[in-house]
């Protein structure tokens, strides 16, 4: 055990983890902790990690939900490979997360739960926390979490059900004072929350939060406290944001600066259902949310709403791709904007619908009946959806074309800070309206972009008839053979061309080298974190990260002949490796994880030096 | 919206006609509702250019092709989806809503049911011809058992659904039905349809001469229709016959057919009364399920229920009222409530 000091031990970075039962309020610490260290100027990144039940039974293994967050006075891209504190609230908990703390790592258990009845459920024979060895592997703090928080609350009219239910904030009280954490943050989310509904409720947790982060400070065994200085950003405004608030306010920055109507169709699907949320709270923005019947009603609403003039908008997973599949193929052929976000979890089928993969990008590219290419990009990290949903508007509407724009859930849920964005700065979004003034021809395109213009029904002299029948450029159905060939082609040109209009690839390092690294959406932070320690141990290693996946960028090619050996870390079984082996004719290491889980740092690191050496 | 026809322009069928030919097979049914929407279209009141016709997939599915409106021919069962779309993006404009037995009860069901029930101001024309025919002579949904077709050589065992009865309990607040072979009746009853506020659903009796026709011949034929149809009006009696000489009563729960005058035991006063607007979803439940041969069949407005909103009307109330409060500044939304500034 760590010697107690009275003094702060000044590290650079901290990985924290709550684990506990699914109601215990798991994913609610662990983003106030979020919200307390972005407020004390730390870089983070967070991973939620639920279960697909929502209240599994109680205490046993499949109930565990966990919430993990890195902080730090340095640019922090991952929540971290391993935790050095690990917060478990009941034995099922302990066993689930314990064999990722490492030895010497601070271990807070709630004693009150390691009870016979949860030691079984948990599959304990005997209680670990009286195994002499297990308690001299870890720095073990153990608390009667249910107890200390019913004793801090005799006070409270609270039932005494409900009192035992706010130990989740005595734990975190407890963790705010280890690491330092100001409490001012927390205190006025209970106050916001609850303060007008529940005031009881708001002053219980005010109580259990304080009585936690004094006890701390009474309790011996836990003076050796760290202290995380700010990290050193562009100075700003900064807020905390997750993938899923980023992606929708990006939509409705994406529909102000092309001065459309934003139409949102949904159906509920973990873990897209927050963007449907969230859109639905900004009526006061002009956006209209639609809660379909299905999958497919909500693409067809979108495409309605796009023929109507609106920017049309879906958001979904992997299944509810499969079932839109249809739809998506006609947005194609009527050449109508759409914007298709697919926020991916592990499949297929049902698969892992709480864990993160990116294994769709197969069926971003091919999964439609026809000759029908369509765009695709992915973001990258929770802030980069913001600048993803309007690159997807920008691409819908300015080269008329339903476009996918990949998220995952490890990008969907994870947050971390950003800095807030100038909306008077942002671009404008070009439309491809046909001018009332000139004879409307359906398919006539804009040479440079190939886009067809977009006459709005209400417009009168523009009447006209779209529909997925194979047609001419006058809008006429065609089954002319030349027609069709040339009809596909147009189509598959326009998608190749947008390749012109995106910037050059941004490389981590330099232009030349051993080892290139390329990745795509949620891995950017481990592979950024993994390239950048090799790279400031002397290896000739660089990375770039596709935001564009189709077209790929012109610049690619190049970029890859500039390195000896190129590698391909996913989170699926080589799907972008694949692409860049058929696209460009060349070797590509593919280096593969599909546990529902994202790459850690060490693991890439290790995989990278085998090819550097 | 740019400038919109000036009401002194009236419209004629022929503003609604296309250039292109017209490729249903000879005969088909198909065409005379065309030529009744074309001619009903011009006297509603409404600039062509706010019509807009959706269509799913099926023979009747061409309909938009052939209709100088605005008009989407989409994919099949789905047509609902899109006029969704397309009416709550612009609730001006007046969408038109063409589907069949196959496409709207069959693969796209759900969507119909969806639409029904959500009420948006839509008008539905469902072409009941009881056979899919675009894929040359499968049974439908609303086939009758037995039905022997090229996919159910021994008869089909699929019992079949009531569209009316689909409608009523998908909670449907204008629910009619016409037959391609009566001009008059098909105007009036989409004009009926335009007026009300909701989505209108019309189920239209209409021939395919090539797989199943004659279905309606014992009910709309020439020499049988005075007897089979019972033509439905607010505020009248229920009586039919060649001699206007048999009424509809009701015994018990039952509804039952009495013959009228010197001959017969009942009087007029005994009948029924047509109220397509009560609430009660019983009575239209007992037009619907009056069938052939038992029966005669109900044509005209079974139910038009008034005051229910229409679904475009609250996702835009509920926008305005938001607004009313003051409209969302962008900035506002980005900075968020705790953001913080570094120096």
């Amino acid at each position: 055990m760590t010697p107690s000091t009275d003094s702060f031990e000044e590290i650079e970075s901290a990985v924290v983890r709550f684990a506990g039962d699914s109601g215990d309020g798991m994913q609610t610490v662990g983003e106030r902790f979020t919200d307390s260290s972005a407020f004390a100027g730390n870089d983070i990144a967070t991973l939620p990690d639920f279960p697909a039940e929502i209240r599994a039974p109680a205490g046993t293994l499949a109930g565990v939900s966990g919430f993990q967050l890195q902080f730090g006075s340095r640019k922090i891209l991952t929540p971290g490979d391993q935790p050095d504190a690990l917060v478990a609230m009941n034995p099922a908990a302990l066993k689930t997360n314990v064999d990722d703390l490492p030895e010497g790592g601070m271990l807070v258990v709630n004693v009150d739960s390691f009870k016979k009845m949860n030691l079984t459920k948990a599959g304990y024979e005997t209680n670990p926390l009286e195994d002499e060895d297990f308690r001299k592997k870890y720095h073990l703090v153990e608390l009667d979490l249910t107890s200390l928080t019913k004793d801090a609350l005799t006070d409270s009219p609270l039932k005494p059900s409900d009192k035992a239910r706010c130990k989740n904030f005595f734990a975190l009280g407890f963790m705010y004072y280890v690491y330092g954490r100001p409490l001012e943050p927390t205190l006025k989310f209970f106050s916001d929350k609850w303060s007008k509904r529940l005031p009881d409720l708001a002053e219980a947790n005010s109580v259990a939060l304080k009585a936690g982060f004094n006890l701390g400070d009474t309790m011996e065994t836990a003076r050796n406290r760290y202290q995380v200085s700010k990290a050193p950003v562009q100075a700003g405004l900064y807020r905390k944001i997750s993938g899923n608030e980023a992606l929708v306010y990006g939509l409705v920055a994406g529909a102000k600066q092309a001065n459309r109507e934003l139409l949102y169709a949904g159906y509920p699907i973990t873990p897209a259902s927050p963007i449907l949320e969230g859109l639905s709270a900004l009526k006061k923005f002009g956006v209209k949310t639609l809660q379909a019947e299905d999958e497919i009603s909500a693409m067809g609403m979108a495409i309605g709403a796009s023929f109507a003039g609106d920017l049309a908008v879906v958001a979904t997973s992997g299944p509810g791709m499969c079932l839109k599949s249809e739809f998506i193929g006609l947005a194609s052929i009527t050449e109508l904007p759409v914007v298709i976000v697919n926020v991916q979890r592990g499949g297929p089928s049902t698969g892992l619908p709480t864990k993160t993969e990116q294994s769709d990008l197969m069926q971003s590219l091919y999964a439609r009946h026809g000759d029908c290419p369509l765009p695709v990009i992915a973001a990258h990290s929770p802030s980069d959806c913001f600048d993803c949903a309007i690159e997807a508007s920008r691409i819908a509407l300015t080269y008329m074309t339903p476009v996918i724009l990949l998220s995952d859930l490890y990008v969907a849920n994870g947050s971390e800070p950003w800095q807030v964005p100038n909306a008077g700065e942002l671009p404008l979004i070009e439309n491809k309206f046909a001018n009332p003034d000139e004879e409307f021809v359906v398919y006539k395109r804009d040479p440079k972009t190939l886009a067809r213009t977009q006459a709005i029904p209400g417009q009168a002299g523009m009447e006209h008839r779209i529909g997925g029948l194979e047609k001419a450029e006058d809008g006429g159905v065609s089954y002319d053979p030349e027609n069709h060939e040339n009809m596909t082609h147009l189509r598959a040109d326009k998608i190749n061309g947008i390749a012109e209009s995106i910037d050059p690839i941004s490389i981590q390092g330099d232009s030349t080298g051993d080892l290139l690294v390329i990745g795509w959406g949620g891995t950017y932070g481990a592979i950024s974190s993994a390239t950048k320690m090799l790279q400031d141990e002397g290896f000739a290693v660089s990375s770039i990260h596709l935001r564009h996946l189709n077209p790929l960028p012109n610049d690619l090619g190049n970029i890859i002949k500039s390195f000896k050996k190129v590698i391909v870390p996913e989170l699926n079984l080589g799907q972008l490796s694949t692409i860049l082996r058929s696209s460009f004719v060349t070797d590509i290491i593919s280096y593969n994880k599909i546990q529902g889980k994202p790459f850690k740092v060490a693991e890439l690191r290790e995989e990278f030096l085998k090819h550097l050496s | 919206m740019s400038s919109s026809t000036t009401e002194e322009e009236s419209l004629t069928k022929k503003d609604f006609v296309t250039s292109n030919d017209v490729r249903w097979c000879p005969g088909c049914g198909d065409y005379a509702i065309l030529n009744a929407v074309q001619r009903t279209m011009p006297e509603l009141g409404i600039p062509k250019e706010k019509f807009v016709v959706v269509s799913g997939i099926g023979c009747s599915s061409r309909f938009p092709y052939y209709m100088n409106t605005y008009g989407f021919h989409t994919i099949h069962g789905r047509a609902p989806s899109v006029a969704t779309g397309i009416k709550v993006a612009n609730p001006e404009l007046s969408v038109w809503m063409i589907t069949g037995d196959g496409d709207g009860l069959s693969i796209g069901g759900n969507h119909l049911l969806h639409l029904l029930r959500r009420n948006l101001d839509i008008n539905v024309l469902l072409f009941n011809n009881r056979i899919y025919g675009l894929t040359k002579g499968q049974y439908s949904p609303t086939s009758e058992v037995g039905k022997k077709t090229k996919s159910t050589p021994a008869g089909s065992v699929d019992y079949p659904v009531n569209p009316l009865l689909f409608a009523l309990g998908s909670e449907a607040t204008f629910i009619a039905r016409t037959t391609d072979t009566d001009q008059k009746h098909m105007i009036e009853t989409f004009k009926a349809a335009q007026a009300h506020k909701g989505t209108s659903f019309v189920e239209v009796f209409q021939n395919c001469v090539i797989f199943n026709n004659k279905t309606f011949e014992p009910i709309t034929g020439r020499d049988v229709k005075n007897d089979q149809i019972l033509y439905l009006e607010e505020g009248k009696p229920l009586v039919f016959g060649q001699n206007q000489d048999k009424g509809i009563r009701l015994n018990g729960l039952d509804p039952e057919v009495v013959s009228l005058g010197d001959n017969g035991a009942a009087g007029e006063t005994e009948l029924l009364v047509h109220n397509p607007k009560s609430p009660n979803a019983a009575y239209p439940t007992l037009l619907a399920q009056m069938t052939y041969p038992t029966f005669p069949t109900p044509l005209g407005v079974l139910r038009q229920l008034e005051g229910r909103e229409t679904y475009e009307e609250s996702v835009v109330g509920q926008i305005e009222a938001s607004q009313a409060k003051g409209e969302g500044a962008l900035q506002e939304l980005l900075t968020g409530k705790n953001s913080w500034v570094v120096e």
